[in-house]
């Protein structure tokens, strides 16, 4: 892994559906002004920016990472821009921190952002190209199938995708940044939404958010405040249409599992890690990426959220923060996930804490869960 | 008791104008006088009153105190921000403007009080408590230091449009164009992997998984099974009803999966595994695209083993 490596700031803007009082400019340095000021440094102390978001026609602003140089205080600095589809908030901080290992800067500011009400993620991902047939069913449309066939293989009973969407939100209540706050949730209440693509109902869905996030990386010897140690760090990609790809349980995850808890020196995911913020941004890939990453076995991942193991107070917390089914600036919802995962071992996430957090996954998938970016950070110097 | 008037009495109607020739006028006195001169050169001012307070519009007495307002006229505005407003649906011949408005209080940047005035808003949705507004004025010459001298407030900017538009001409490639003529003739073309053996749908000329070139070209059928599905409850301008079905099917002799549309079913009667066959275009319709399938429906034979 070269240098260490630790998070020493972050900074999240609270996430709602318009930010009409800030341009994308404003809303990219509110977070890293505040990831600045955690670890009490100023834009003059970053050697170097790295940028992440997903597809440039989200918003329609092509290169963003040039028009964002000046409010990212990167003038004269290197500047990368990153993007791997929904899971770019990882690969953003899996870019920056591999900038750290490698040992060619000290210490590296890296920003996520989306600001979804400026133009229309369905649309974007809609392009219809003359000549084929595709369908405008969306992010939706596109997983459900597999969570169907999710639920044919592992025999769940139809509830456990609202026990996520319940648990979710009750953890959001707790976070000051989290987008939606349906105080009183309840099962019954998710139930009662609409299908969209079934199997997916409305309130099992993330919404459609405004935000950024950002956080300070630094080597070791830069490394101030209380730190969150990177303990290991990976990417995986995979062909959408491969023959033989398993898309309930996609290789790429597994395999970016596994060189993470190599790195990491765990071999009981379940029972090493504290706390895990997982890209679940439909209810029921708790259960799914439950078993992709190693939590359960196969089929076993829906006992795990039934009998309550992820919840803030099971024996391993999922997306304590409310995760992505609470807050969905898409480009950001992944680094959303690595900064919660850092600020719990921290001890830093407030309400939503997880006593005693030493060990935390970040992950996150994009694409057709052909994408995969995941961190664990710990308290300890590895 | 006067009995009830005859029915032609009580028909009587006449219009009435009181206005007086030529109108009255109005001595300003010197505060409101000061401010209306302002306006005129499109500039806002306010009164101070002695314990510091800016009003405006100005008064000439302090509504706290009774006593004299100081002669001090800050300038205030131009912008100020919406306190609280009342929306005119339908404006009659003496409102301002001849479209939906909204009556405002606006409390000037600088002022302590707020000034009613018309915020040309264009629906009702724009307007809000805080909404910041600045003061569209009339034109030079035709000001005459009268509050209508600011024509209404309108919002400031706080958007723009932003028109990207990007025009291409697509040509299909090789492998894709291929495909279409077998589309057109009534046939799903696929390529045989030599490495993998694996049949790739549609005809392709590299494998995805190992990158070897494709060269063996397959003729499928238009038959294959179900193995997973969505069921859409939004409209797709293709789907025949909603909600609609997008299935995985499994070309027989495929070994990926194509996206399409499922009809001549119910929804709810989609199962996977189940077999199905292209519905196709006569094939005086088609053309190369993929809109030669219309849809895949039911075969009727039993759901095959996934
Ligand atoms: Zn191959």
């Amino acid at each position: 892994m070269g240098e260490r490596c630790a998070v020493i700031g972050v900074g999240q803007t609270r996430y709602q559906t318009r930010r009409r009082d800030v341009s994308i400019a404003g809303l990219v340095r509110e977070a890293a002004l505040r990831a600045l000021d955690d670890a009490g440094l100023t834009f003059g102390d970053i050697d170097a920016v790295v940028l992440g978001k997903a597809p440039d026609l989200f918003e329609g602003v092509m290169m963003p990472e040039a028009y964002l140089a000046d409010a990212l205080g990167a003038a004269g600095k290197p500047v990368t821009r990153v993007h791997t589809a929904g899971s770019v908030g990882g690969s953003t901080a899996l870019v920056g921190a591999s900038l750290i290992q490698s040992g060619v800067h000290e210490r590296v500011l890296v920003v996520a952002f989306e600001k979804q009400s400026e133009s229309n993620a369905t649309w974007a991902l809609s392009t219809h190209l003359p000549f084929t047939a595709s369908l405008v069913v969306g992010a939706g449309g596109y997983f459900a199938p597999h969570i169907r066939e999710y639920i044919r293989r592992s025999g769940a009973p139809d509830h456990i995708g609202t026990l996520v969407a319940v648990k979710d939100r009750r953890n959001a209540l707790k976070n000051p940044y989290a987008h939606l706050r349906i105080p009183g949730i309840t099962r019954e209440l998710v139930e009662a939404t609409p299908m969209l693509w079934e199997p997916i109902r409305y309130l099992e869905t993330c919404p459609s958010s405004d935000g950024a996030c950002a956080m300070v990386l630094a080597a070791e010897h830069k490394v101030t405040g209380t730190p969150a140690w990177v303990h290991g760090a990976a990417m995986r990609s995979e062909p959408i249409f491969r023959a033989g790809r398993d898309m309930v349980d996609p290789r790429g995850g597994r395999d970016c599992a596994a060189d993470v808890y190599r790195q990491a020196g765990v071999t009981d995911p379940r029972r090493e890690i504290d706390v895990a913020e997982v890209y679940v941004p439909f209810s029921w890939y708790e259960p799914m990426w439950l078993e992709n990453l190693g939590f359960a076995g196969a089929g076993e991942g829906w006992k795990l959220t039934e009998a309550g193991a992820t919840a803030l107070d099971g024996d391993i917390p999922w997306n304590a923060s409310g995760g992505v089914l609470s807050a969905n600036p898409i480009g950001a919802s992944g680094l959303i996930r690595f900064a919660e995962a850092a600020q719990q071992v921290r001890g830093l996430a407030g309400e939503h804490q997880v006593d005693g957090a030493r060990r935390a996954l970040g992950h996150a998938y994009g694409g057709g869960a052909q994408f995969f970016a995941m961190w664990m950070v710990g308290s300890d110097r590895p | 008791m006067p009995s009830d008037p005859s029915p032609d009495a009580a028909a009587l109607v006449a219009e009435h104008v009181l206005e007086f020739p030529g109108g009255y006028t109005r001595t300003t006195g010197p505060v409101i006088g000061r401010f209306l001169t302002e306006l005129r050169d499109r500039r806002i001012v306010g009164v101070r009153t002695a314990s510091g307070r800016v009003l405006v519009p100005p008064l000439e007495y302090d509504p706290d105190t009774g006593e004299p307002v100081t002669g001090e006229f800050p300038e205030v505005g131009p912008a100020g921000t919406v306190q609280s407003w009342a929306w005119v649906s339908a404006p009659r011949p003496g409102h301002p403007l001849d479209r939906p408005f909204a009556w405002a209080l606006v409390r000037l940047d600088g002022a302590d009080t707020a000034l009613v005035h018309a915020v040309d808003a264009g629906t009702v949705k724009a307007m809000r408590p805080g909404l910041r507004v600045r003061p569209r004025w009339r034109p030079d010459g035709e000001r005459t230091g009268h509050v209508t001298d600011i024509a209404c407030f309108v919002p400031e900017v706080t958007t723009m449009a932003a028109p990207v538009r990007a025009a291409y001409r697509v040509r299909p490639g090789r492998s894709l164009a291929r495909f279409l003529e077998g589309v057109r003739d009534g046939v799903f073309l696929g390529g045989r992997c030599p490495e993998c053996d694996k049949v790739y749908v549609p005809y392709r000329t590299s494998c995805p998984a190992c990158g070897s070139v494709i060269e063996e070209e397959v003729t499928l059928p238009d038959t294959g099974t179900v193995t997973t599905f969505a069921i859409n409850n939004l409209p797709d301008p293709r789907a025949p009803q909603v909600p609609f079905v997008s299935a995985y099917i499994m070309l027989d002799g495929a070994d990926v999966p194509m996206i399409a549309l499922l009809g001549d079913v119910p929804a709810h009667e989609v199962r996977q595994g189940m077999r199905v066959r292209a519905v196709w275009l006569p094939p005086e319709e088609r053309t190369l695209s993929m809109t030669a399938v219309r849809w895949f429906a039911p075969t009727g034979e039993p759901d095959a083993e996934l």
